[in-house]
């Protein structure tokens, strides 16, 4: 996935779209990371500043959210389902051939929805049913 | 001539797309529908063709067997080992009730055209000719109970919220299917989103709210997709804004998406976090029907629940709750996955066996080995042995069984599943996705897989199954919501139901 490189002058330019929602926090950090890729230190104080708030609600916001991460991300992402109805149909032994295999690329996650044709994982933003190594590695090509 | 290839996340996870370009590539002139899912996953990709002689059915398509198919003349209905027949005559479709699930993967999902031509708006129109209060005894005498796993009446809440008198009310609606083995939400999203627009709309003009909210997890990235194009044509159609539909009400929908929270499924954790903070559950009292959303009175609905709205307004209270059981009334749309031969949506009354849902539908298992396990109702639903096939799957059967329906998701495992390995992961769980406000749930989830643990080693094993025990009742009757609450569900039940897991080292 292609991300912008951060820029500060960027991100205020994305907030001050988010001018008049109520409750923008979430939606901001959101915004930072689909923007850049994951949510810069520089994003905390920002967002403070510019909703008025202070620097501990955004970082509280920003910890508590699995989908948000403060480190750019690989070039590739690959989410394994580890939830019961994927466990059921083998996730935890994918889990650990993937794993072994890009360390530094594989997360947990839990439930994309599909537990009819499990085990299921998301590559790049791409779902994979009756998921397989191989067919993790056909998709990150 | 139209061709039908689902557009729905499950076909497409295991090859929709491809099998849609290798049609394109042979006859590019072919008018290719992305529906929803017909819910058969098990048949996905299935492929249908609209003939003078109904929608016939080929499946389970893989783009290698396109070529195949077109040698067939499928496009004629021509005869092929995929061939299935008529759709409509599929007998593990045809023996459904789709009555919320009725337009998804028929219509073309963001076709106002085609939603109207079957039956969409029909329960819109009709709401806008009545009271408020009219629509609320409809939905109320409907029996219609919350389909996101409270089971709480419909309509009961929604009157609760008419009779506040603020001048901004909300009406929320939870996407976040959470759950395991749930997935109906995500595909009504994708197969029918005017459907919920239409239940929300009807909501609206019942309770007096003009901002609609649909609360929907970020692992849905396709169903978000929909939804925001549904509103925007609801929009551009005159359906949403400030006059719905020529009438005086104003209403407008928008999605929040969530962030990876588990515990956001809970309804005041969910307000949390649409209000962007962290997704800490509230304690109960006010209720968010009197100070929900920003303070204000909320509607908060599962996607099943708005969805089966239009469905009562357009056919009557009485055509519903002619359905189900006791107090059960109308159909569920169950979702059988994990390790299932035939899983995917099975909507039927309420009142219908597990039995019938396991081996009627979905075959058996999928790994061929002996069924042993079934979780019902998500990760902090029970885990029921075979013994309990007979339970009527309803509100309170589940209940009285041991159990809850939750979302109505309905998970299978085979005979290599170690019931005290799902115990435990049922409190890692827990403890991974804790809000942390309450001490049980934060604290009592990391003891209870530690516990769990030195019973799957052998160490003291009968003292610390009693002591789990103990911690199960303090996280049951001392959580501030279901998080807590019921994760003692799933391991009481593995310990109940399965004792020979929990045996330790000596198993």
């Amino acid at each position: 996935m292609k991300y912008s490189p951060w820029s500060q002058d960027a991100a205020r330019l994305l907030l001050a779209t988010l001018r008049d929602e109520k409750g923008p926090v979430l939606m901001a950090l959101q915004l930072m990371q689909n923007e850049f890729g994951y949510v810069h230190s520089e994003c905390v104080p920002l967002i403070a500043n510019f909703f008025n708030i202070s620097r501990a609600e955004v970082h509280g916001v920003l910890t508590f959210y699995h989908d948000l991460r403060i480190t750019p991300p690989g070039e590739h992402q690959i989410s394994l389902c580890v939830a019961e109805a994927c466990q059921a149909v083998g996730a935890r032994d994918l889990e650990k051939k993937v794993k072994a295999k890009f360390p530094d690329e594989a997360t947990d996650s839990y439930c994309f929805g599909n537990c009819a044709l499990g085990p299921a994982v998301m590559v790049d933003g791409v779902l994979i049913g009756r998921a397989t190594l191989s067919k993790i590695e056909e998709a990150r090509r | 001539m139209r061709v039908f290839v689902p557009g729905d996340s499950a076909a497409v996870s295991i090859g929709a797309n491809d099998v849609a370009a290798a049609i394109t590539r042979i006859d590019p002139s072919l008018v290719i529908v992305r529906n929803g899912s017909r819910g058969a996953l098990w048949l996905e990709t299935l492929v249908e063709v609209e003939t003078d002689n109904g929608r016939i059915a080929y499946g389970p398509v893989t783009a290698e067997s396109v070529q195949s198919l077109f040698d067939a003349d499928f496009l004629h209905g021509g005869s092929h080992p995929l061939a299935l027949g008529k759709t409509d005559e599929i007998k593990w479709l045809a023996s459904q009730e789709r009555v919320t699930f009725a337009r998804v993967g028929v219509i073309d999902p963001l076709s106002i055209q085609d939603y109207r031509q079957h039956g969409g708006l029909v329960g819109l129109t009709a709401a806008l000719a009545q009271s408020s209060d009219s629509i609320i005894n409809e939905v109320t005498e409907s029996g219609l109970r919350g389909r996101g796993g409270a089971g709480f009446p419909a309509g009961i809440k929604w009157k609760t919220v008419a009779q506040t008198t603020s001048v901004q009310k909300y009406i929320c609606c939870n996407a976040d299917e959470g759950d395991s083995g749930t997935f109906a939400d995500r595909m009504l999203i994708e197969g029918d989103p005017f459907t919920l627009i239409e239940g929300m709309t009807i909501a609206a003009i019942a309770v007096g709210a003009s901002q609609g909210i649909v609360y929907l997890r970020s692992e849905y990235p396709h169903a978000i997709e929909i939804l925001q194009k549904a509103i925007e044509i609801a929009r551009a159609s005159d359906w949403l804004g400030n006059s719905v539909l020529g009438s005086v009400h104003a209403f407008d929908i928008q999605i929040r998406i969530g962030a990876g929270s588990y515990v956001c499924g809970e309804e005041t954790a969910m307000l949390e976090s649409i209000e962007g903070k962290r997704g800490v559950v509230r304690a109960k009292p006010p209720l968010p029907a009197i100070e929900g959303l920003f303070g204000q009175p909320t509607v908060i609905n599962n996607v099943l629940t708005l969805s089966t709205v239009p469905m009562v307004l357009a056919q009557g209270a009485a055509a519903y709750k002619a359905r189900g059981v006791g107090r059960s009334l109308g159909t569920q749309v169950f979702q059988l996955g994990g390790n299932i031969a035939r899983g995917g949506i099975i909507e039927k009354s309420f009142g219908i066996t597990l039995r019938e849902l396991i081996e009627t539908y979905g075959g058996g298992t999928l790994s061929s080995r002996p069924l042993r396990a079934v979780q019902i109702g998500g990760p902090l639903g029970a885990y029921f042995s075979t013994e309990q096939f007979e339970t009527s799957m309803d509100y309170e059967s589940l209940i009285a069984a041991g159990g809850m329906l939750g979302h109505g998701g309905v998970v299978v495992f085979d005979d290599t599943v170690d019931l005290a390995v799902q115990a435990k992961f049922a409190m890692e769980f827990c403890a991974l996705e804790s809000c942390g406000k309450c001490t049980p749930c934060r604290i009592g989830s990391t003891r209870g897989a530690e516990t769990i643990d030195l019973i799957i080693q052998g160490v003291r094993v009968d003292e610390n199954k009693k002591l789990l025990l103990d911690l199960c009742e303090v996280m049951t009757d001392g959580s501030l919501c279901a998080m807590g609450g019921l994760t003692p569900m799933p391991v009481k039940s593995a310990m109940v139901n399965f004792p020979s897991d929990f045996l330790g080292a000596t198993k």
